[in-house]
């Protein structure tokens, strides 16, 4: 089978690949970010005795990890449009998506490093004066943030996988750019191959560096 | 004068009773030593002075601020409030500077370089000048409690609370921390100690408290209740401790 491989597809598709790739990562990047800021706030209010505001995060938390993702995925780029008016594109409202399904996960991360935090910890940072923000920001979430770093980074490796779900709504990431290409050239299975290894590169290089990150922090403590 | 005045508070956890009634007050420049059996309600009560717990019933007021009135701004309060904890609870990923400083720059509104001057004369002073710029984890228990004593004189505090700051330490490390303490104590800070080192207590208290089973059972001048207690169970208490 591999005397019919035609690599001259691969280098000929190459900038038309390297742009779906380039998608793939920015929505990584974007969603992880904006994730685990919003799951982090998430993560508070439900730690937090805030009555209602707790329980809406709560809810949203276990709403969005019951839903498979893709049918977020759809659902969204139908409901968005919906709400602002104007269709946004099926790479923003992947974005967005992501970023508001993401966070669920992050949160429930984020939630077990704050709760790792001794109470001392926080009632050393009341008992010099700082209120709940001061106190969340400089002594609890900076320990938490460390603490999950190795988890954080894993649930990342999987979002990444997980961005080629995008293709289902149209938005060019990796694999759609690969499905494209594949079809130009009449060439699917090299271009499938193709994305594969470099799903598979990224994936095993970060989670590489998981492994070591998660070594230096055993040495830490 | 009243520096901190306890008017017949009680707490509970739940079903549970911590606190019961328990009056008692320190003037300025007094040093109060508190102490009593495990589980009898000494850390319960001095965390309530900062409002770090809540009561349920009477009053606690420090320098004339109603410390349960809703209205009261409780990190204002808390900032002249130094506390020290049993397990020093010092932050553990910022340098011994950092964490003299950061109550400084956050809370007094102080610039960085000008906390880090102040901090660099407060570990001085607790003899921890060339530590400054290491990790606690990287110190020993006495030198990180120096350290907290340190962070929460940075405050400027009008009066400190201490929880068992010595019962976590190896005992060797027990009188660097005690000097400390000592040294605070002439020097006038008003000063409510929760410690069974009864040595400390005879060098530099006033008064002792003695708790059993959330109630404040005794609270005499130094040399009365060493002289002799009047509870049976102080008695019992003292003896186990100074005999051992
Ligand atoms: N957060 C809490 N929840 C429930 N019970 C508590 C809590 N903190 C303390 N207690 C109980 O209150 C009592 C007094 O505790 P504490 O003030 O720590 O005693 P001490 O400092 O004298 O050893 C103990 O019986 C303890 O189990
Ligand atoms: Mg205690």
């Amino acid at each position: 089978m591999l005397s019919g491989f035609d690599f001259s597809v691969i280098t000929a598709s190459l900038p038309f690949i390297r742009e779906g790739l380039l998608f793939s990562v920015k929505l990584t990047v974007i969603a992880m970010t904006g994730g685990i800021i919003f799951g982090t706030l998430l993560a508070m209010a439900r730690l937090a005795n805030l009555g209602p505001l707790s329980l809406a995060a709560t809810w949203y938390v276990n709403l969005m990890r019951s839903i498979p993702l893709l049918m977020v995925i759809l659902w969204f780029f139908l409901v968005i449009p919906l709400i602002t008016g104007t269709p946004i594109g099926a790479e923003n409202s992947a974005i967005v998506t992501f970023t508001a399904f993401e966070a669920a996960y992050y949160s429930e991360i984020m939630r077990a490093g704050i709760q790792s935090i001794p109470k001392g910890q926080v009632w050393a940072g009341y008992a010099i004066g700082m209120n709940y923000w001061q106190t969340m920001g400089n002594v609890v979430l900076p320990q938490a943030f460390r603490n999950m770093l190795p988890i954080l980074l894993t649930q990342t490796i999987i979002l990444f996988q997980d961005t080629s779900l995008v293709y289902a709504i149209g938005a060019k990431d990796l694999l759609k750019a690969a499905e494209i290409a594949g079809k130009n050239y009449n060439r699917p299975v090299e271009m499938y191959v193709f994305a594969a290894i470099i799903y598979f590169v990224i994936c095993f290089g970060l989670s590489y560096i998981v492994k070591r990150l998660q070594q230096r922090i055993a040495i830490i403590r | 004068m009243a520096m901190i005045e306890i008017k017949s508070i009680s707490k509970w956890f739940g079903q549970f009773q911590a606190l019961k009634e328990c009056t008692t007050q320190v003037d300025k420049g007094e040093v109060v030593v508190v102490c009593g059996p495990s589980g009898s309600g000494k850390s319960t009560l001095i965390k309530c002075v900062n409002a770090l717990e809540p009561i349920q019933q009477g009053e606690i007021i420090v320098d004339g601020i109603r410390v349960n009135d809703p209205k009261t701004d409780l990190p204002k309060l808390r900032s002249l409030v130094g506390m020290v904890f049993q397990h020093f609870e010092l932050f553990p990923h910022m340098t011994v500077l950092d964490n003299v400083s950061l109550g400084q720059v956050k809370v007094l509104g102080r610039k960085p370089d000008e906390a880090a001057e102040n901090s660099k004369k407060l570990l001085h002073r607790v003899g921890l000048s060339h530590h400054a710029h290491k990790h606690p984890g990287q110190l020993s228990g006495g030198q990180q409690q120096r350290v907290a004593i340190a962070r929460a004189l940075a405050m400027n505090p009008i009066c400190m609370l201490f929880d068992e700051p010595t019962s976590a330490l190896d005992p060797e490390m027990i009188n660097e921390v005690l000097d400390v303490m000592v040294e605070l104590a002439q020097e006038g800070m008003t000063m409510m100690v929760v410690t069974h080192e009864m040595g400390f207590a005879k060098k530099v208290a006033h008064r002792v408290i003695f708790m059993d089973a959330g109630a404040i059972v005794e609270d005499d001048k130094k040399e009365e209740f060493f002289g002799s207690p009047r509870s049976e169970r102080a008695q019992q208490f003292l003896s186990k401790i100074l005999h051992h």
